[in-house]
C-alpha cells in the first residue's frame, strides 16, 4: 500500500496499534480540509504493529493530549519534504479538556464552565486524577 | 491566588508544619488568654453550603476565642448559591469582606476552585466525602495530646473503613511517622479501599492487618478510632442487622483493652460507642472536639501569618 509522502505537515508515528482513531478525535482531524491519512496495522521492527497518522499541513497540535493518548508516539514535523524535527512524547503533568470527570459528586458535575483538569498520579501505572476531587480518569 | 496560602488537604502540610501547628494549639490550650486579641480586627466568613452545626461552631468558636469576628452563612438556601451563583463568584466577593475563609460544600473540589479564585486564604471545612483537613488536625492533636508523640503508635480503626473519610486522611497523616501500624477492624463490605493501602500504606512502608473482629486485636491498640457503619452503606437490610453490634463499642469489648488505650470518634455518634463508654477515661472523643477549636485557633493563626 502506498501513500504519497508529505511535503509540509505532520507525521504521527509509533501510535500503539488500534489508538489511531482515538487520536484522530481527540485531536479534532476530522475538521481539516486537508488530506488526513490513517495507517493501522503498520509492520513496526520496534512495535510489532503500529498506527500511523499523516496530515498534510502545518498546524498547531497539543502535544500534551498526544502524549496523553500514547507516550511512546513521536511527532516528526515536516517541512519542504525534509524533517525539520523529531519530538519524542512524554505523559503530561496536567492534561484539560480531554478527559471529563465521571463523578456526580464532583464541583465539575454542577459548575460546567469550570474547566476539566486532570493531573497525573502515578506515571509507572499511567493514573490521572480529576484537580478537584481526585477520581481515577477512565480511559 | 497566588501568593495566598489555604488549606484544602492535609497532605499540603508537610510533617514540619503540622509538628508547629500542633505545638501552637497545645501553647493556646495552655493559655487561651495569651492568645485571646491575637486576631483583633480580623474577619472569618463560614460559608456552609451544607450544614454542620458543630464544625461550623469550632471554626466560630476559634475566631472569637482570637478575637476576631465572624460572618457568613449555615446552609446553601440562604446564600446566593440558591440563585444560581457559582462558587467562584460567591467567593471572590467574600473575599472582599472578610480575612479568611472557612467553607463546606456538598460537591468534591468546590473549596479548591474557592481558594482558586479568593483573594483571602480559604480553609476546606469538609467537601462532600472527599477531603476535611481541620478534622485530622483535631485527631492529630489529640492523638499527640492523649499520648505524646505520634512516632511507635498502634492505631484501630474500627467501622466504615470504605467511605469514611476522616479514616482515609487520617491514615495519610500518620502514615509519615515511624513505628505506625495500623489495625483496619470492618465488615468484609466496608473495608478499607485498595488505593489507600496501595497508594498510602504500601508506598510508605506501614504495616497494617485487616480483621473483622475487634476484641481480638483489642489488647493490641494504643488508639481506637471508631466510626458509625451506616445502614445506607449496605446492600440488604439482613447484613446490616447481622453486622452492626459487632462494631459498637461497649465496656465489655473494652475489657483485654490496654489501660492508656485512646478512644477516638469524628462524632456525631449515634450509637457506635455505648454511653457506658463516655465515663470510661479512655474515651476521648468529647476532649476531641475541645482540641479541635484550638487547632482550628492555630490553623487560623498560621494562614494569616500572625506570630
Amino acid at each position: 500500500m502506498i501513500i504519497d509522502a508529505i511535503r509540509n505537515g505532520i507525521v504521527i508515528d509509533h501510535i500503539a496499534a488500534g489508538k489511531a482513531m482515538e487520536l484522530y478525535q481527540i485531536l479534532g482531524l476530522g475538521d481539516l480540509d486537508c488530506s488526513v491519512a490513517i495507517l493501522k496495522n503498520v509492520t513496526s521492527g520496534k512495535l510489532g504493529r503500529k498506527d500511523i497518522i499523516k496530515i498534510d499541513r502545518e498546524l498547531h497540535l497539543d502535544w500534551d493530549v498526544i502524549g496523553y493518548v500514547d507516550p511512546n508516539i513521536t511527532v516528526n514535523i515536516i517541512k519542504d519534504g525534509v524533517r525539520l524535527e523529531k519530538r519524542q512524547l512524554k505523559l503530561p503533568e496536567t492534561i484539560t479538556g480531554v478527559i471529563h470527570c465521571k463523578n456526580p459528586r464532583c464541583i465539575t458535575s454542577v459548575e460546567q464552565e469550570l474547566p476539566q483538569v486532570f493531573k497525573l498520579t502515578d506515571r509507572e501505572k499511567r493514573v490521572y486524577r480529576c484537580l478537584y476531587c481526585e477520581t481515577k480518569a477512565e480511559k | 491566588m497566588e501568593n495566598v496560602r489555604s488549606l484544602i488537604d492535609i497532605l499540603e502540610l508537610s510533617v514540619e508544619e503540622i509538628d508547629s501547628l500542633v505545638e501552637l494549639g497545645t501553647k493556646i490550650l495552655d493559655d487561651p488568654a495569651a492568645y485571646a486579641h491575637k486576631c483583633d480586627g480580623k474577619i472569618l466568613a463560614t460559608l456552609f453550603f451544607e450544614p454542620s452545626t458543630r464544625t461550623r461552631l469550632s471554626f466560630e468558636s476559634a475566631m472569637l476565642g482570637l478575637g476576631g469576628q465572624v460572618l457568613g452563612f449555615s446552609e446553601a438556601q440562604s446564600s446566593s448559591a440558591a440563585k444560581g451563583e457559582s462558587v467562584a463568584d460567591t467567593v471572590r466577593t467574600v473575599s472582599c469582606y472578610a480575612d479568611i475563609i472557612a467553607m463546606r460544600h456538598p460537591k468534591e473540589g468546590a473549596p479548591l476552585v474557592a481558594a482558586m479564585n479568593s483573594l483571602v486564604p480559604v480553609i476546606n471545612a469538609g467537601d462532600g466525602g472527599h477531603n476535611h483537613p481541620t478534622q485530622t488536625l483535631t485527631d492529630l492533636l489529640t492523638i499527640h495530646h492523649e499520648k505524646g508523640r505520634f512516632e511507635d503508635l498502634t492505631i484501630g480503626f474500627c467501622g466504615d473503613l470504605k467511605f469514611g473519610r476522616t479514616v482515609h486522611s487520617l491514615i495519610s497523616a500518620m502514615s509519615r511517622y515511624k513505628g505506625v501500624r495500623v489495625v483496619l477492624v470492618s465488615p468484609e463490605e466496608l473495608k478499607l479501599p485498595s488505593y489507600v493501602k496501595q497508594d498510602v500504606l504500601g508506598r510508605a512502608g506501614i504495616p497494617y492487618v485487616q480483621t473483622t473482629d475487634l476484641e481480638a486485636v483489642m489488647p493490641e491498640l494504643d488508639i481506637l478510632y471508631m466510626t458509625r457503619v451506616q445502614r445506607e452503606r449496605f446492600f440488604n437490610e439482613e447484613d446490616y442487622l447481622r453486622l452492626k453490634d459487632s462494631y459498637i463499642l461497649t465496656p465489655e469489648k473494652l475489657q483485654n483493652a490496654r489501660p492508656d488505650l485512646s478512644i477516638l470518634h469524628p462524632l456525631p455518634r449515634v450509637n457506635e460507642i455505648s454511653v457506658a463508654v463516655d465515663a470510661d477515661p479512655r474515651a476521648a472523643y468529647f476532649r476531641q472536639v475541645r482540641y479541635g477549636r484550638f487547632i482550628r485557633m492555630a490553623l487560623i493563626m498560621m494562614l494569616l501569618g500572625i506570630q
